[in-house]
């Protein structure tokens, strides 16, 4: 199914989520979910508003476990109890907004060092040298904002657009199993939104990584891509593969979750937000 | 006469800056108020005024004092990071606490130092030479110069910069593999470390401890801290240890002129807190008078 070869490299086995349980507000945001990401799929997730999709992000981030008998294995290692800043090592993450992904009273090369370090032990060596400064100009010139020329600059100083391609930058360029990117453009005007989308593409493909991004808009979960994944009310009602992904048009997505939640399509976010 | 103010304000800026260099790891790096400060800085001044006063050796007092602070420290930060206590609280809780532990080593409010030998008779009988206030200030420049330099190459090191980055966007730092607990847990020991250090090193310069020598610690750091970072607007980390002991030096230099200019001790937590509104207040109507946009007032 993958674009590389058939290995399972997340396997999410009924993962439920209640919050606030017994009481007025208990929340099932996921509700036995069972999902097996090959290596190198390129996931897409759409979904309404309170649909679990960032909830899912952030079991498989570890930023808290799901219920008990829920699993999350990566490269068939068991990681669901194992505490965040571990679940790093095998997941890098984009959220949704610029100033959560970078540290702003850091400098960009201060936030690269941080970023390269991901999921190994951090010494008493300088954290920041000839040769990590070198990478790191490397692995920022191909953005084309300049940053490379401005590692001393303090993150607070970016502009939304160039603070997510930071963060981008950030997120793989310590090459985690994983990339996951939670509407990781929604907080940029469309412009921005449009580039950091095509940097986005160009290092999953590059680094041939496995990604799983959530996605308001349908015709972005559409063009990007090898899998496509529909949330409603904690459950996954759709999920297409490569070859069903390929002719799917957004009347298709409509009718598909028409047919699974026996009910009428009626988000005005997704709808408003196809071009 | 104002070189009599010039030398003490020195010598207490030296001295002082420890401490407002703990209270600047604490409050602007972690992002953690930590009031553990108050007991803390008398718990190092007790642990090595005992140890002094019964002999031991003021260097190996000194280190003691120290690592008694960097417990102390690792305390607060566990009741914070363990068992999600608000981190105001658990700095209060400890203060408070150390006034009992403090009080026990002691056995009782105050330790005279007088015929003991501290580090600086030490250091003047190495130099065979009478202990003096300038004397004093080498010995701590030595000092202060030494922790400055181990400061500026750990917050370097990638342990130290994740230190840092905790501060600053704790989830990120989780999410890129550092264990923000583990990091606070480090900052808040070093920072009541170097308070403790502060502390032995006050009571060996006066010649006593006494337990309610840390009293408005907490207040005078923040105050260095505003101070320095106010007047010389650091930028990098050596610029802003440096500016830590400027700001401290400063704040003991309008001190010592407001008490010669024949203030009462009682006035000095006025003048402290009168102080600070002003440093923090100039600026805001500086901009004000400019009509330039401020942002609304910050609760933390
Ligand atoms: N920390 C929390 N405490 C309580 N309830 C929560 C928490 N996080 C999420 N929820 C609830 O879980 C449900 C799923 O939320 P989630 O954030 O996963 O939705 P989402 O699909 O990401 O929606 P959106 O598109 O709006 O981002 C919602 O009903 C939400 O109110
Ligand atoms: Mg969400």
């Amino acid at each position: 199914m993958g674009r590389g070869d058939d290995h399972i490299l997340l396997g999410l086995i009924d993962i439920r989520k209640v919050f606030s349980r017994r009481t007025i507000d208990e929340v099932t945001a996921l509700d036995g979910i069972n999902l097996d990401v090959y290596e190198q799929d390129f996931v897409t997730i759409i979904g309404s508003n309170g649909a679990g999709k960032s909830t899912l992000l952030n079991v498989i981030a570890g930023i808290y476990p799901p219920e008990r008998g829920g699993k999350v294995c990566v490269a068939d290692q068991d990681i669901t109890n194992m505490p965040e800043y571990k679940h790093a090592a095998y997941a890098g993450r984009v959220y949704q907004n610029p100033s959560e992904g970078t540290a702003a009273k850091l400098t960009i090369e201060e936030n690269m060092a941080m970023a390269l370090l991901r999921g190994q032990s951090r010494g008493l060596r300088a954290a920041i040298n000839k040769r990590r400064r070198e990478l790191f100009r490397s692995a920022l010139s191909p953005l084309g904002l300049g940053l490379e020329d401005r590692l001393s600059a303090y993150a607070a100083t970016l502009s939304g657009g160039q603070r997510q391609s930071l963060a981008l930058v950030m997120a793989t360029i310590s090459k985690p199993a994983i990339l996951l990117l939670d509407e990781h453009i929604a907080t940029l005007d469309p412009r921005t939104a449009e580039t950091v989308l095509e940097l986005t593409d160009m290092i999953v493909k590059r680094e041939r990584m496995t990604t799983i991004m959530v996605t308001h808009n349908m015709d972005i979960a559409l063009r990007y891509g090898n899998r496509l994944i529909m949330m409603h009310q904690g459950k996954i009602l759709v999920n297409m593969g490569e070859e069903e992904k390929k002719k799917l048009t957004i009347a298709d997505l409509v009718a598909a979750f028409e047919r699974a939640a026996g009910e009428e399509f009626k988000d005005d976010s997704i709808m408003l937000s196809q071009r | 006469m104002i070189q009599s103010i010039l030398l003490s304000s020195i010598s207490e800026g030296l001295l002082f800056g420890f401490v407002t260099i703990g209270v600047y790891i604490t409050f602007r790096v972690l992002a953690f108020p930590d009031l553990t400060v108050d007991g803390s800085f008398v718990t190092g001044g007790s642990v090595a005024a005992v140890m002094i006063a019964t002999g031991h050796n003021p260097f190996l007092a000194t280190v003691a004092a120290l690592i008694a602070g960097l417990i102390a420290g690792t305390i607060t930060a566990a009741l914070n990071t363990a068992f999600r206590i608000n981190a105001l609280l658990s700095g209060i809780l400890m203060m408070v606490g150390l006034y009992s532990v403090n009080l026990r080593v002691m056995h009782g409010a105050n330790i005279p130092l007088i015929r003991s030998i501290t580090i600086f008779e030490s250091v003047a009988h190495f130099c065979s030479i009478r202990r003096s206030s300038v004397l004093i200030i080498y010995t701590l420049v030595v000092l202060a110069a030494m922790f400055f330099l181990a400061l500026n190459w750990f917050l370097r090191t990638e342990v130290g910069l994740a230190l840092r980055a905790s501060g600053d966007n704790e989830q990120m730092v989780r999410g890129l593999g550092s264990d923000t607990n583990k990091n606070v847990v480090l900052g808040c020991a070093i920072s009541n470390g170097l308070v403790a250090l502060a502390g032995s090193l006050v009571a060996q310069s006066q010649g006593f401890c006494d337990v309610n020598m840390g009293i408005g610690m907490i207040v005078m750091g923040l105050a260095a801290v505003i101070i320095g970072e106010g007047v010389l607007h650091p930028r990098g980390i050596a610029k802003i240890l440096f500016a830590c002991f400027v700001g401290t030096f400063l704040y003991r230099l309008f001190i010592t002129i407001a008490l010669r200019l024949g203030l009462a001790p009682g006035d000095l937590k006025l003048i402290t807190a009168t102080l600070v509104v002003i440093v923090l207040a100039v600026p805001y109507v500086k901009k004000r008078l400019r009509g330039e946009w401020v942002p609304p007032a910050a609760r933390m």
